[in-house]
């Protein structure tokens, strides 16, 4: 095995036989189990200090600014230097809180970001475990980090990190529906839940063939991590910093561990589902697959950063609304429209994973996200309708008492909601 | 299989030393300098009056009961995506049919008015 294409098989063939001198052949397998255990968790801290910096740069730049600069080359070293500051940061847990599940929180959130890089497909063969319930494995445990920041708003007994925290448990709830809707897509054409073989039947990237999931895993994906502009759990202006408000020193820290390292595996998950995961071209003869899977999940993790220096923050019903009026009955939509089209496929004698498949299916993608939008804009058209045609009887009677007047506004109030 | 979960649970003990071991570094270099002003509870400046653990109107109990329909209804999905390639047509027929079913259900909701944030 060549060191460039696959660094860590060649590691590991090193290590094998240098720990079969002194231990039993379970020995052996059970120290890998825990070194490779152990590389993927250390992987995923240095991705948080990574992809901060990276985040800061990014919106820095979105918003003229230099951002860290001062730190090593570039600000480099600018996340340890927080690091540092987060160690010699005194800890303050308030009287009131509730001392167990307060100190618990932290470590849950974060430990549950950390284990979803077990199934993280960044080679061929490097991976820390190839389930064959790969995909369902990541949602469930990504759905663990929730528990951890609804126990840090009821264990730090303030009124504002419970607000956050409920809002959390509302919102990530909610976004769990589409992001597992459009997930089935992909185990649908991919024939299992297996990460590796969910890329290795991928000759064409799912993006082109199934580009509304795509949309719907990177938003609801978004959504999930809780990043802006779906960060409604940390709305700085309205709840101060929700969940996290009582945190002080490394438990704040573990926090944004937690949320970074979460959203880098949701740019891998979004790089393994749709956008072929390891596959690229050779570069000098090499396949580098890390290489190209590292290049692309980065990017993604990119217009992350982009949409959040672009948005600002969504409000809460329209956060909920977008979700279960629009991406629910759009991704509930998409798995009909997709099965049927596959089938329809198969039935000319396309085969599954060449071109004119795709091309297929991309065309009824098209035609569904068109139809979609014209009905999301003629409805909006309507409720506009309608609010104005309300609006024209309290102009004509402006003899009207005061009191009358806002009831009739607030009666036109619901109907414009209702016709969305 | 087995192994692939044993490794999770070793991956899982790995991440929990690995943040335990941050938290037990700050523990030995941070310092320690608590006073009653500083331990209460920090929420807008004034005094705090009363718990949070109080119970008060969760508004989204609905979208509680909608997320757990769709959730039983993913775990039928995941079975039947897997089996996609090989099943009848009949059978995607089906499908089509239990999610349109579901469909039902959150349309129902919506016209009731249910998927409002009050």
């Amino acid at each position: 095995m060549n060191i460039i294409n696959d660094p860590f098989t060649w590691a590991a063939k090193l290590i094998e036989p240098w720990l079969g001198g002194f231990l039993p052949p379970a020995g052996v397998y059970w120290t890998m189990v825990v070194l490779r255990a152990a590389v993927l968790a250390i992987f995923a801290l240095v991705m948080f200090m990574l992809m901060t910096w990276i985040e800061r740069k990014g919106v820095a730049r979105i918003q003229n600014r230099l951002g860290p600069n001062l730190a090593g080359p570039w600000g480099l070293f600018q996340p340890l230097a927080d690091a540092i500051k987060a160690i010699t940061k005194e800890d303050i847990t308030p009287t009131d809180a509730d001392r167990l599940v307060y100190n618990i929180a932290p470590i849950l959130a974060a430990a549950a970001a950390i284990l979803v890089y077990a199934v993280i497909p960044f080679g061929p063969g490097l991976i820390g475990a190839d389930m064959n319930v790969g995909i369902f494995f990541v949602l469930a445990v990504g759905a663990i980090g929730i528990i951890g920041i609804l126990m840090a708003g009821w264990g730090s007994n303030n009124k504002y990190a419970l607000l956050g925290a409920f809002r959390v448990v509302a919102q990530l709830v909610s976004y769990e529906v589409p992001q597992v809707l459009s997930v089935v897509v992909v185990v649908m054409l991919a024939g299992s839940m297996s990460m590796i073989t969910i890329v290795e039947k991928q000759p064409v990237w799912f993006i082109l063939v199934l580009p509304i999931a795509a949309l719907i895993s990177l938003f609801s994906g978004m959504a999930e991590i809780g990043r802006s502009p779906f960060d409604l759990l940390d709305a700085e202006s309205e709840i101060i910093a929700g969940h996290h408000i009582e945190y002080s020193g490394m438990k704040f820290a573990l926090f944004f561990l937690g949320e970074y390292v979460h959203a880098f595996a949701v740019s891998c998950i979004i790089v393994t589902l749709f956008l072929g995961g390891w596959r690229g071209p050779n570069i000098l003869g090499l396949t580098v697959p890390w290489l190209w899977f590292f290049v692309k999940a980065v990017l993604v993790f990119n217009v992350m950063v982009w949409a959040r220096g672009t948005l600002p923050r969504l409000r809460i019903d329209h956060l909920m609304a977008f979700n279960w009026k629009f991406l629910v009955p759009l991704s509930l939509a998409n798995v009909i429209v997709v099965a049927l089209a596959d089938r329809l496929a198969q039935a000319l004698g396309l085969a599954m994973g060449t071109w004119p498949w795709a091309l297929m299916l991309l065309a009824f993608n098209l035609a569904l996200i068109f139809a979609a939008l014209a009905l999301v804009g003629s409805s909006g058209r309507r409720a506009q309708q309608a609010a104005e045609s309300h609006a024209t009887p309290v102009a004509e009677t402006q003899e009207l008492a005061h009191e009358e007047v806002m009831t009739h506004g607030a009666e036109g109030a619901p109907a414009t909601v209702g016709a969305h | 299989m087995l192994q692939d979960f044993a490794f999770v649970g070793i991956m899982l003990i790995v991440a929990v030393a690995l943040t335990g071991a941050a938290l037990l570094l700050a523990w030995v270099f941070r310092p320690r300098k608590p006073n009653p002003i500083k331990s209460s509870t920090y929420e807008c400046g004034v005094e705090t009056v009363g718990d949070a653990w109080v119970q008060f109107k969760v508004q989204y109990y609905i979208y509680a009961l909608v997320f757990v329909l769709f959730d039983i209804e993913t775990i039928f999905l995941f079975p039947w995506a897997v089996a996609y390639g090989q099943l009848p047509l009949f059978a995607v027929l089906e499908m089509v049919l239990f999610i349109l079913i579901l469909a039902g259900a959150l349309v129902y909701a919506w016209r009731k008015g249910d998927l409002e944030w009050v």
